[in-house]
C-alpha cells in the first residue's frame, strides 16, 4: 500500500479542487493570496539578486554604491577570480570531477550491491543489510575524527579521492535502490535466466534499464550531495579544496572585498542553479520522495 | 534441486514511520540452479568493502581515538576515560566550554524546529490549493535548498553585513538605525535563524505538500457538506492525516538543526565571544575547532562527538516515542 507521501507525489495537484463546495468565492480572496505568495518569493529570490548585484560592484563599489543593481556594472570580480586567482579555478575542476565522477560511482557501487540484497539469497545476508541500515541512524559526526585520521594516514589528506571516499561508502543509495529493485516484478528476469543469461546479464540488461528513473533520482540527489558538501572536505583540504570549502578560504582571505567573495558564491551556485532550472519539478519530486534533508 | 528461501520481512523502521504495510513475502530472492556461491558477494563487495573501511572501521577508530591522547597528526598514549571524566566534570574547564555549546545548540534546535515545521505547514498550505503559477511558486520556495550550505553562509553574511548588507542599510533607512547584526546578540542568533530558514525551509514545504495531496478528497468534501470551515478542515482532516509525515519532518528537523555549523562559521565565526568561547558556536563547530583547528586535540573532539551523537540517537528515539504513544 502506497503511504499519502506517495500517492501525493503521483498526483502532484491539490485534492481540495475535487471536493465539492470547496470551491472559493471568487473576491478578495485570490488577490490578497497571490500578494502573499509573491512576498514570500520576493523574500526567496532577494538575496540572491542582492548577492549577484554585489558581485558586479568592483573593489570598495560594494560599499560606496548602496543599490540593488550596480550603477557601473562589471565582471572585474569573475576576471580576478578566473584570471589571477588560479586556485580558484581549481575548486571549481575540484567540484566538478569530485560532484560527476562520485556520483557515477555511486550509482554503479549501490546498484550493484542493492540488487544482490534484493534479488540474491545467500548466508549472512539479512545480517550485512542489517549491519548497513544500522549505520544510516548514526549521526555524521561521529565520524569526523576517525575519518579524518583514517584518510591522513592514507596519505590523502588534501587530494580529490578523500572527499569522495566517505560519500561513497555511504548505505543511503543503497537503500534507495534495493527498496526500487524489491517492487520490480521479478519475472522479467526470469525470462532473461531462461534464455541463459547470468546474473551480472540479468541485472545489466534487464533490472538495471528498469531502474532508471530510480537511478535518474539517485543521481540528482548525489550530485547535488557531491557539488554542495562542505564540512568533511573543510576538515580534509587546506589548497587543494572543492568549492563550497574553497570559498571559507577565500573569504578569510578576502574579507576586505566582499564583491569578490560574493562572485565566488555566484559561480558555486551557479551550475545547481541552472540544473534546478531545467529539472525544477523533477528536483522537487527527487528530494521529496527520497526525505534527504540537507 | 535448491529450496526457495523466503526472506522473513519484518515492518522495517521506515515503513512504521510512514505507516506502511510491509510487502507480502516474495519467492524471487533464491539462489538460481548452478549459481556458483559466491556471486552475490561479488555483487556487494566493491560497495562494501569501502563501507568497511570508511564507516564500520571509523565505527570502532573514533572510541579507539576517544580513549587515547592524539594531537594533529601524532598517535599518543592510551588515557582511558581522562576525556569523558573532564566533559561530565564541573571542575574542568573542558566542562563549561563544552556545555555551553551544547545549550547554544539545544537553543537553536527548540527555536529553529518549531519555526521551520510550523512554517513549511503554513507555506505547503498556501500552495495546496487550486493556484494559477503553483508550481512556479513551489519551485521558487525550494531554490535555496539547492546550495550549498557555504553559499548560504555568505550570502546571508554580506546580507546581514554591518557597514553595506542588504538588511542594515534597509533598516537605517527605514528606521534610521540598524543593529551590528552579526556581532551582538539576540541579532546575531536571529541572522543564523533567517539563513536557516531561508535556506531549508523549501524542503519541509514540499514533503507537507506531497503529504496534503496524498489525502483523500473525500474527507473534505465530506466535512464541507457538514459545515465545517477552512480551519476546521485543517485542524480535523489535515493535521491527523499528516501526523506520520510530521513525525518525519520533524525528526529530520531536529537531527539537521543539531547538526548546525556551516552558517555560524561562516557568518557569525561563533562570535560575539562570551569567557565560555562564542555566544553562537554550536557544538559542531566547537568539535571541529578543537580537533581541526589550533592545537588539533583529536581525542578530545573524538569523545565530545561520541557524546554529541549519543545526545542526538537519544532524542531521535525519545521524539520518536512521544509521537508514537499520543495516538489516540
Amino acid at each position: 500500500m502506497a503511504t499519502a507521501l506517495d500517492r501525493g507525489l503521483d498526483r502532484d495537484q491539490p485534492v481540495e479542487l475535487q471536493a465539492v463546495g470547496t470551491r472559493r468565492k471568487a473576491g478578495l480572496g485570490r488577490p490578497l493570496l497571490y500578494l502573499l505568495l509573491t512576498l514570500i518569493a520576493v523574500f526567496f529570490l532577494l538575496p540572491i539578486v542582492v548577492v549577484v548585484g554585489a558581485s558586479l560592484k568592483f573593489s570598495t563599489e560594494v560599499f560606496t554604491d548602496p543599490g540593488i543593481i550596480p550603477r557601473d556594472p562589471g565582471l572585474e570580480n569573475y576576471n580576478a577570480l578566473f584570471g589571477g586567482q588560479a586556485t580558484f579555478v581549481k575548486w571549481f575542476t575540484n567540484s566538478a570531477i569530485v560532484s560527476i565522477i562520485g556520483t557515477a560511482l555511486t550509482l554503479v557501487l549501490t546498484s550493484l550491491s542493492a540488487y544482490a540484497f534484493a534479488r540474491i539469497d545467500f548466508p549472512l545476508k539479512n545480517a550485512l543489510f542489517g549491519l548497513l541500515v544500522t549505520t544510516l541512524v548514526l549521526p555524521s559526526v561521529m565520524f569526523l575524527v576517525p575519518q579524518y585520521r583514517l584518510v591522513g594516514m592514507m596519505g590523502l589528506y588534501d587530494t580529490l579521492p578523500a572527499f569522495m571516499l566517505p560519500g561513497l561508502a555511504g548505505v543511503f543509495g543503497l537503500f534507495f535502490m534495493r527498496q526500487f529493485f524489491l517492487g520490480i516484478p521479478v519475472e522479467l528476469e526470469e525470462a532473461a535466466y531462461v534464455d541463459g543469461a547470468n546474473r551480472l546479464r540479468t541485472f545489466a540488461s534487464v533490472a538495471l534499464p528498469l531502474a532508471g528513473p530510480a537511478l535518474a533520482t539517485l543521481s540528482v540527489i548525489t550530485f547535488l550531495a557531491f557539488w554542495n558538501d562542505y564540512l568533511w572536505p573543510v576538515i580534509v583540504c587546506q589548497n587543494n579544496c572543492p568549492l563550497p570549502a574553497g570559498l571559507r578560504l577565500l573569504q578569510r582571505q578576502f574579507t576586505g572585498d566582499p564583491g569578490l567573495i560574493m562572485a565566488g558564491a555566484v559561480v558555486a551556485a551557479l551550475p545547481v542553479l541552472a540544473l534546478y532550472l531545467l529539472l525544477q519539478r523533477y528536483i522537487v519530486q527527487s528530494v521529496a520522495s527520497s526525505g534527504i534533508k540537507g | 534441486m535448491t529450496s526457495i528461501a523466503v526472506e522473513p520481512r519484518r515492518k522495517s523502521g521506515l515503513d512504521r514511520l510512514l505507516n506502511r504495510k510491509p510487502k507480502a513475502p516474495r519467492k524471487d530472492v533464491r539462489r538460481r540452479i548452478g549459481e556458483r556461491p559466491f556471486t552475490p558477494y561479488a555483487f556487494i563487495a566493491p560497495h562494501f568493502i569501502l563501507f568497511a573501511v570508511f564507516i564500520l572501521f571509523p565505527f570502532f577508530f573514533g572510541i579507539y581515538i576517544s580513549l587515547h591522547d592524539w594531537f594533529g597528526g601524532r598517535a599518543g598514549p592510551f588515557v582511558g576515560l581522562r576525556w569523558y571524566q573532564q566533559l561530565f566534570d564541573p571542575e574542568s574547564l573542558q566542562f563549561g566550554r563544552f556545555w555551553n555549546t551544547v545549550w547554544n545548540t539545544v537553543i537553536f534546535v527548540l527555536l529553529s524546529t518549531p519555526l521551520l515545521v510550523a512554517a513549511g505547514l503554513f507555506l505547503a498550505s498556501l500552495l495546496n490549493q487550486r493556484l494559477r503559477g503553483r508550481n512556479v511558486f513551489r519551485g521558487i520556495y525550494f531554490v535555496p535548498w539547492t546550495l550549498s550550505v557555504s553559499v548560504v553562509g555568505l550570502i546571508w553574511w554580506w546580507m546581514f553585513n554591518g557597514n553595506a548588507g542588504f538588511v542594515t542599510l534597509l533598516l537605517r533607512d527605514t528606521l534610521g538605525s540598524s543593529p551590528n547584526w552579526l556581532a551582538s546578540n539576540p541579532w546575531a542568533w536571529i541572522s543564523i535563524l533567517v539563513a536557516t530558514l531561508w535556506w531549508t525551509i523549501g524542503f519541509n514545504t514540499i514533503i507537507f505538500l506531497a503529504g496534503m495531496q496524498g489525502i483523500s478528497a473525500d474527507l473534505y468534501e465530506a466535512a464541507a457538506v457538514d459545515g465545517a470551515s477552512k480551519w476546521q478542515q485543517f485542524r480535523f482532516i489535515t493535521l491527523p492525516s499528516l501526523r506520520p509525515i510530521l513525525l518525519l519532518v520533524v525528526t529530520l528537523q531536529i537531527i539537521a538543526s543539531f547538526q548546525l555549523v556551516g552558517q555560524p562559521q561562516l557568518m557569525t565565526g561563533g562570535g560575539p565571544p562570551s569567557t565560555l568561547g562564542g555566544e553562537t558556536t554550536p557544538v559542531l563547530l566547537h568539535v571541529y575547532n578543537t580537533g581541526f583547528q589550533g592545537r588539533r586535540e583529536l581525542s578530545l573532539a573524538a569523545a565530545m562527538a561520541l557524546v554529541v551523537a549519543a545526545i542526538m540517537v537519544v532524542v531521535s528515539i525519545v521524539n520518536f516515542r512521544l509521537f508514537s504513544s499520543e495516538r489516540s
